[in-house]
């Protein structure tokens, strides 16, 4: 019966927050968004202290019943597992535990943290490793899905469907994700929850927690004859049955021992019988469920429902000959663009600076997930790892749109409304002459012009000798606010003539 | 029109599925061989012999009142920077049926889909007799009009066409400037070239396809004493037979004065490129009350063709459906009657009402130096006025509605990189449009639509 309600629960959660990852019209975001903010390791990074506590007292109630239905990384584990089990039965037995190896990692992780190269250590780190496979795994096959039935909504003249860009936001995250999951597959298809319990360092800390929780399973050595079949279904691996004891700290109440035990043996339960192992009972009282249920509800607040679209791209184009004729119809050749290099990264608006940003940001993709005009990706430098960085190769931070600050969990991209955004300087555009085709086409444009959100744009002479010399755009920075929209609509290719140059701080124009 | 929103989605849906009911039905009978009649017995078949014929006046030929324009010939998807393709299996299958039913008017230029035209055509027709069908094309020297270049140009068809000789030659999409045509067809002597050409035999009949202003077409129309134009192709609809839109001159005017000289007349954009036939809802409902089981396009190709003086209808016929209605509507003719054609314009007066933009896809305009589909854009913004889908303001009833078709319809009908936002202004466009829309400002006012509708502005 616990088994199975954990079941339920993890389960709920599970595919809540994988279709956080996965959704990318923004409607789940509106009523599951919470869940993300419930993390433990993020919520640690936004400071966010109601969160932290509530799962403290959680743990100290209930065990680590957050890794058992709240982790998704945890529960991807346990089905994992789960295709073990069905594979191999009872092949579990006790291991000792591992403090040293648990506890160097932890400390080499915090280390890391603190010495700021956060993004590396988060490499381990529970929700935002399953973001990561979320976002560049699971994501592109669920779009994969998306775009055939709008291949279909397109033939039955219907618009409830509409296609969605399929492609790899960062290689360095991407082959990262693709490790952990493999890692993770092997390693808990053979051992179920060592990772958990000897590399997670928020497994660790809620480790130490759970030790003291009220209510824990425990072993009946009346009713208990010894057979093993308890510990040879541990995932955790942390039932000692000669000792009749459990090693609390590694324990994620997953309530599988009692319901393999077929004497009844095992109970959950805040007695104390025939235990072996003095654990001190924790302050805690059972009123505190509560308050704790009241912490867990708040999340999802502020979170508005607006659908955006995202564009298709299927294309046949082609090549037109060079013929003494002009001939009608077919395409100009479009060569992609590409990014150009830039001093400083262009951190989206609400990251306030990139210090704030490289000190909260998990790297979970989550707001690489839900950007609807492909802006964020993730950065392949070493400081800063996996963390967001615009780039406007495919579109430009729209002005209706403040998505990623609404989803972020980490308080890296802290909350800011699209008006606040419209007067929150960025980054600035720079024009580079001999890529604008004004010059070198010598043909009239004014597309960044017309399309800059500030009007931080002017056309001015290229010679101001010259009263029908053509115009060339000349930027008032101190206007400009960097969201990108003349380098992406710039028609020099593959290198716009106007790009956009990051800046380390934020402010406010 | 806000009334109207339900019914169209449902009145759309029921002709969808009567055409789709329609070309099940002709499939089945084109399999079954010899049942007489098909398992839906309301189709008419599609007889073989009944095709109208109008005479030639000079040579007594007998032409096929529905010629073949082979501006659309269905193409093969390719992918993207390699060569465009035609599918010649399917324009095959098209111009066998449409000889097997009397059409025998080809009408093609060196320009036509991306230059493959005259090859796929000639790849059909010269498994037929040449002298059992009528072959056109164009000196489209747009580009480069030097005399060495047009009369390469002038070669080069009879090679693409495997022929020694041409049934027309037109001087391509004259009428813009007298300064143009100047220069195309007379400082280099094209003209005089021509003329001993069709002197030898090599061209049966020479003459011009008109796009443009009265006065050129005047100053053209006068050279007849002195060059005898055998034909003029022209531009003639029910809407454009009044009320021309742009600066395109009354097609009233123009047939008037060819016949009056008695020179024969060809038709070309019969349809608008589709814009009278996909009308707005109401639209067809009107056509439909008065002749049910006649098709919408129908009403355009009678009226063409109850005109004595119209050689023959050019349509061009990307898909079976559509050549198989066209014969039917000329197999034979029937027609208009005097009340039927005032009750045409007046449907053409209330078409008007629909702020559409003047293209008929002809795709002239393309490729667009950076990289835009021009035609995409502009029918995809036709298809939502006539659908009810262009809101006046965002406090329209159906406006949640009609955001979400316009947008996602339009990322659907265009690559976002080739979408109306990266239209620089260049107007190298303008120069080729036909129909002589201002290509630059109407992407410039798609944009703005599309941003307001994309940010949920007020308006």
């Amino acid at each position: 019966m616990l088994r199975k309600l954990r079941i339920i629960f993890a389960a709920i959660f599970f595919s809540l927050i994988t279709l956080l990852f996965l959704d990318f019209t923004g409607t789940i975001h509106a009523w599951a968004g919470w869940m993300a903010k419930i993390q433990f390791l993020p919520a640690v990074l936004a400071l966010n202290a109601g969160v932290v506590v509530g799962l403290v007292i959680l743990t100290l109630l209930f065990g680590r019943i957050y890794c058992s239905v709240i982790c998704p990384l945890g529960v991807m584990q346990d089905i994992f597992a789960w295709g073990g089990g069905r594979h191999k039965k009872n092949r579990f037995k006790f291991r000792p535990a591992k403090p040293v190896i648990r506890w160097t990692i932890f400390v080499i992780f915090c280390l890391t943290l603190a010495l700021g190269f956060g993004s590396l250590a988060l490499i381990i780190a529970p929700y935002s490793a399953y973001g990561r496979i979320a976002q560049n795994i699971l994501a592109p096959i669920w779009q994969w899905g998306n775009n055939l039935l709008a291949y279909f909504a397109e033939r039955a003249d219907s618009y409830a469907f509409y296609s969605t860009d399929v492609w790899i936001r960062g290689l360095g995250t991407f082959v990262i994700a693709v490790i952990t999951l493999l890692t993770l597959a092997v390693w808990s298809w053979y051992r179920g929850r060592q990772y958990c319990n000897t590399v997670c360092p928020v497994g660790t800390i809620l480790g130490v927690l759970s030790r003291f929780s009220l209510l824990k399973p425990v072993i009946n050595r009346e009713k208990c004859i010894n057979c093993n079949l308890c510990a040879r279904n541990c995932k955790s691996s942390c039932i000692d049955v000669k000792r009749h004891a459990i090693d609390y700290s590694r324990c994620v109440v997953c309530m599988d021992c009692i319901d393999v035990c077929n004497k009844g043996a095992i109970s959950y339960t805040w007695r104390r019988e025939a235990t072996q192992t003095a654990d001190t009972q924790g302050s805690a009282s059972q009123q505190q469920t509560e308050q704790n249920k009241a912490e867990q509800g708040k999340g999802g607040e502020g979170i508005s429902r607006s659908t955006f679209i995202v564009t298709a791209g299927i294309l046949t184009a082609s090549a037109v000959k060079a013929q003494e004729m002009k001939l009608d119809g077919g395409y100009a050749t479009l060569a992609d663009k590409i990014a150009p290099p830039r001093r400083n990264a262009i951190l989206p608006a609400g990251s306030l600076a990139a210090r704030n940003m490289a000190a909260r940001c998990t790297g979970c993709q989550l707001c690489v997930a839900v950007c609807p005009s492909q802006v964020l990706r993730p950065s392949a430098s070493l400081t800063n790892f996996m963390q967001p960085h615009l780039s406007f190769e495919k579109g430009y931070c729209r002005p209706e749109c403040n998505k990623c600050s609404e989803v972020c969990p980490a308080g890296a991209i802290k909350p800011i409304s699209v008006v606040e955004k419209s007067s929150t300087q960025i980054g600035h555009a720079v024009w580079v002459k001999k890529n604008c085709v004004v010059v070198t086409d010598d043909v009239d444009c004014d597309n960044c012009q017309r399309h800059c959100p500030s009007a931080a744009i002017t056309m001015v002479a290229l010679d101001p000798k010259d009263e029908k010399s053509r115009k060339i755009p000349a930027i008032n920075t101190s206007l400009c606010i960097g969201c990108g929209a003349c380098e992406a609509l710039c028609p020099a290719r593959p290198f716009s003539a106007i790009y956009v140059e990051g800046h380390l701080s934020h402010k406010t124009i | 029109m806000k009334k109207n929103n339900n019914n169209i989605d449902r009145g759309e849906f029921l002709r969808r599925l009567g055409a789709g009911s329609l070309l099940a039905s002709a499939a089945l009978v084109g399999c079954g061989g010899n049942r007489e009649v098909g398992l839906s017995a309301g189709v008419k078949e599609i007889p073989t012999d009944k095709m109208t014929y109008r005479t030639h006046p000079r040579t007594g030929e007998k032409i096929s009142l529905l010629g073949y324009g082979c501006m659309r010939w269905p193409t093969i998807k390719t992918e993207e920077g390699q060569k465009p393709q035609i599918d010649q299996e399917a324009v095959n299958e098209l111009v066998d049926y449409a000889i097997a039913h009397g059409v025998n008017f080809f009408d093609t230029s060196p320009v036509y889909c991306q230059g493959l035209s005259e090859a796929a055509t000639s790849e059909a027709l010269k498994r037929y007799p040449r002298e059992s069908y009528f072959l056109s094309t164009k000196l489209s020297n747009f580009a480069n009009s030097t005399r060495e270049n047009s009369i390469a140009m002038y070669r080069r068809s009879f090679e693409n066409l495997q022929t020694d000789y041409l049934d027309f030659y037109l001087l391509h999409s004259v009428g813009g400037s007298m300064e143009d045509f100047k220069r195309r067809y007379i400082d280099n002597g094209m003209v005089d070239f021509l003329i001993k050409e069709r002197e030898a035999g090599r061209i049966r009949n020479l003459g011009w396809s008109f796009h443009g202003e009265k006065e050129v077409f005047d100053q053209i129309l006068a050279m007849h004493d002195t060059v005898r134009w055998d034909i003029v192709l022209i531009q003639m609809n029910y809407s454009d037979w009044r009320n021309a839109r742009g600066r395109n001159v009354d097609a009233e005017y123009l047939y008037t004065e060819l016949e009056k000289r008695g020179i024969p007349v060809m038709i070309m954009e019969p349809l608008l490129g589709g814009r009278l036939s996909n009308v707005p809802d109401h639209i067809a409902t009107r056509l439909k009350e008065q002749e049910p089981e006649r098709s919408v396009a129908s009403w355009a190709f009678r009226f063409n063709g109850s005109y004595p003086n119209v050689l023959t209808v050019l349509s061009g016929m990307t898909y079976m459906e559509h050549l198989q209605d066209n014969i039917s509507t000329y197999a034979p003719i029937e027609p208009l009657s005097e009340e039927e054609k005032a009750f045409l314009f007046e449907t053409a007066e209330l078409m008007l009402q629909y702020p559409t933009i003047p293209c008929n896809d002809c795709k002239y305009c393309m490729p667009c130096p950076y990289g835009l589909d021009i035609p995409a854009i502009l029918l995809h913004y036709n298809k939502c006025v006539n659908e009810g889908n262009l809101s006046k303001s965002s406090r329209d009833e159906n406006y949640a509605k009609a955001r979400r078709a316009f947008l996602v319809g339009y990322d659907r009908a265009v690559e976002k990189e080739r979408q109306a936002d990266r239209c620089i202004g260049c107007k190298k466009c303008n120069p080729h449009c036909p129909q002589r829309i201002d290509i630059p400002k109407e992407m410039r006012r798609i944009d703005r639509y599309i941003e307001d509708l994309r940010q949920g502005k007020e308006f």
